[in-house]
């Protein structure tokens, strides 16, 4: 698969020896994230897990959620009693203000759960979802059981932590502190970025964002009448490998013109193309893009993929 | 077109129902499955089914990243979709009340009754020392609390908390504390469950300290002579609330029990299983407590009379019981 290294190698393929290690390190660092569902259909869906950081982000635009609602009920409530005079009703509305307030604190996630995206506002504000580990349906027991502790894992915490501010058993705070505070890094310290209440409702939470299918760029070239300008001879194609190929793909996409016209010259240096009258760099960069496309699928068939530039088996 | 690509020919020829089936996901996802016309829901199978096969062979054909990265979202919501629970919430709420909850409970009476020994051991314990001498109370219960329901005070005094005299005191305010009293009490049955994961040791604490404090007050109304009165103030919501409360700590003890010993199971295997069966658990006991929190926001203040207090009391006890344990005929679909 690699190169072999032999004594007298230019210091320039040692550095792209060096990066490819890199690449090959961070791809297998994503793959940890990554989870295998067989379908019923014996088809493979591959979920990715949503990190703890992103787990923590959507807690918090999801606590600033509630306490929005809290306190909106509050004002309302607050002026309802003052337009009643107060007196009884008043009582009744502080009655009601406590048991809404539970509500709020507890069943907020519950209720947006139980719901058919499965996920919180904060959740679905970074393409978040909750699924039963097992690939099988979310039962309502899960989503409850996964909420209900959620409690010991912030407010534990929290509790302790303000205990300690009084100075009568701040060892006791402290210990309790250490204690709770394993719930609430629970999810940091196992593979599958669970926190307890995933454990004990057999849940995950995973990441599911909404794609865009987007326009085929081989056959944008296609159809344009520059494609008989560009004729790549098989070595021209076989410069790049499929790493490179999906750079392309995203620098066609979702870059500037500048970086466009930086990647085209690299690319014309590398594969020795000269610079026809009239040829514009998009034109050129689709253009290679469909013929290297076209070359590695057609290798691809044959049960021979190359991953980058540097995979030179034949 | 000899210029066209394999992938692409693949691609063009099964897009329009990739974006169909995209099309039918978002209106189900953004408006329910109400939504969804009799054509979408016949044709849903279909174009999921479909959609998966492509995702299969484009990841061994095409190298479009795009066009794989959207058939795994797709496939993925899809996945969800189709697989997904489709009940309602009122469906799931009738299935709690019908049979999960009793269920469930029935299913833990063992964890049911370590908890119960718990909560009264402590709440004997503590009346037993304060019987023999009454500065165990002090040492449970600190200075504060209890509106001056302590030793120091007179009999009158503790006999006035019991009995509501007519438009003397607001009832309002009584309500008000009952509202307060049912977001303590919810939020530490939802503590002694959620609490079971750590082998249910931080359960049981919770349930000796809640009787220790029971217990106490308990002592204080029996050395004044005022046990029978008492007890009728108390069970008129006390058998509801209690009884919530045991029914937490035994949810917490399935957890907690499941997971320091997992038998057969592995140990994520059994906390999950054992997990829903006690979030059902719990979910109930926030019912209870606030059919106790009405008893006792209303009926307390209501109901002077220690005779029908106890009737309520008793009435709530056998209501709760036949409704757990009774057993019941299975219902035929």
């Amino acid at each position: 698969m690699t190169v072999p290294a032999t004594p007298q190698v230019p210091a320039a393929s040692i550095e792209a020896a060096r990066r490819r290690r890199e690449r090959m390190a961070e791809e297998m660092r994503q793959s940890k994230m990554v989870r295998t569902l067989v379908t019923p259909e014996g088809a493979a869906i591959r979920l990715k897990l949503a990190t703890a950081a992103e787990r923590a982000g959507a807690f918090m635009i999801d606590v600033a959620i509630q306490w929005v609602i809290v306190l909106v009920a509050l004002f309302g409530l607050s002026f309802g009693i003052g337009a009643m005079g107060g007196g009884r009703a008043a009582n009744i509305a502080v009655a009601f203000w406590f048991v809404f307030f539970f509500f709020v604190r507890n069943f907020y996630y519950i209720f947006f759960e139980l719901g058919a995206k499965a996920a919180t506002p904060g959740k679905r504000a970074l393409g978040l979802r909750v699924a039963a580990r097992d690939g099988g349906r979310l039962t309502a027991n899960a989503v409850l059981a996964r909420n209900f502790t959620r409690e010991i894992e912030v407010g534990l915490p929290l509790q302790f932590l303000m205990m300690g501010a009084g100075q009568v058993n701040a060892w006791m705070a402290l210990l309790g502190l250490v204690w709770s505070g394993i719930f609430l890094f629970f999810p940091v310290f196992n593979k599958d970025k669970m926190r307890v209440g995933d454990l004990i409702a057999g849940t995950w939470v995973i990441r599911a964002p909404k794609a865009q299918l987007m326009g085929d760029i081989s056959h944008s070239v296609a159809k344009s009448e520059s494609a008989s300008r560009f004729a790549f001879t098989p070595e021209q194609a076989d410069a790049y490998g499929i790493h490179e190929l999906h750079v392309l793909e995203d620098v066609l996409r979702q870059s500037t013109p500048q970086i466009k016209a930086d990647v085209a010259t690299r690319i014309r240096g590398k594969i020795g193309w000269t610079m026809t009258t009239g040829e514009t760099d998009i034109a050129f960069l689709e253009a290679y893009y469909a013929a290297l496309r076209k070359r590695l699928e057609q290798r691809m068939l044959l049960g021979d993929r190359k991953t980058d530039k540097y995979d030179v088996r034949r | 077109m000899k210029d066209v690509l394999k992938s692409y020919r693949f691609r063009e020829e099964r897009e329009a129902d990739w974006r169909k089936l995209d099309l039918i996901l978002m209106r189900a996802e953004n408006s329910g499955v109400k939504a969804l016309s009799d054509e979408d829901m016949t044709a849903l199978p279909r174009l999921y089914r479909q959609a998966v096969s492509s995702l299969s062979v484009a990841r061994s054909i095409s190298l479009d990243q795009n066009v794989v990265t959207y058939l795994e979202s797709l496939c993925t919501r899809a996945y969800f979709f189709v697989y997904g629970a489709r009940s309602t919430i009122g469906e799931r709420m009738a299935q709690f009340l019908r049979t999960d909850w009793s269920q469930a409970v029935s299913g833990a009476v063992l964890s049911t009754i370590l908890s119960a020994l718990f909560l009264f051991g402590g709440a004997a314990l503590a009346f037993f020392l304060c019987m023999q001498d009454m500065e165990w109370y002090w040492t449970i219960n600190g200075q504060g609390g209890f509106e001056g329901r302590n030793p120091d005070a007179t009999a009158e005094y503790l006999r006035s908390t019991i009995y509501t005299d007519p438009g003397s005191t607001g009832e309002g305010e009584l309500s008000a504390f009952a509202g307060f009293l049912f977001n303590n009490n919810a939020q530490i049955a939802l503590f002694a469950f959620a609490l079971g994961f750590a082998f249910g040791i931080p359960t049981a604490w919770l349930l000796v300290y809640n009787g220790v404090m029971l217990g106490s007050i308990y002592a204080v109304f029996w050395s004044k002579g005022l046990g029978y009165e008492f007890t009728g103030w108390l069970m008129i919501h006390g058998v509801t609330e209690l009884f919530a409360i045991v029914l937490a700590g035994a949810g917490g003890f399935v957890v907690g029990g499941a997971v320091a010993f997992p038998g057969r199971m592995t140990r994520m295997a059994s906390a999950r299983n054992a997990g829903r069966k006690a979030a059902t658990i719990a979910m109930g006991c926030v019912l209870m407590l606030i059919c106790a929190a009405i008893l006792e926001g209303f009926g307390r203040q209501l109901i002077n009379s220690d005779t029908v207090r106890y009737a309520v009391a008793a009435t709530t006890l056998v209501l709760w019981f036949g409704y757990f344990y009774l057993p019941r005929r299975p219902r035929t679909p």
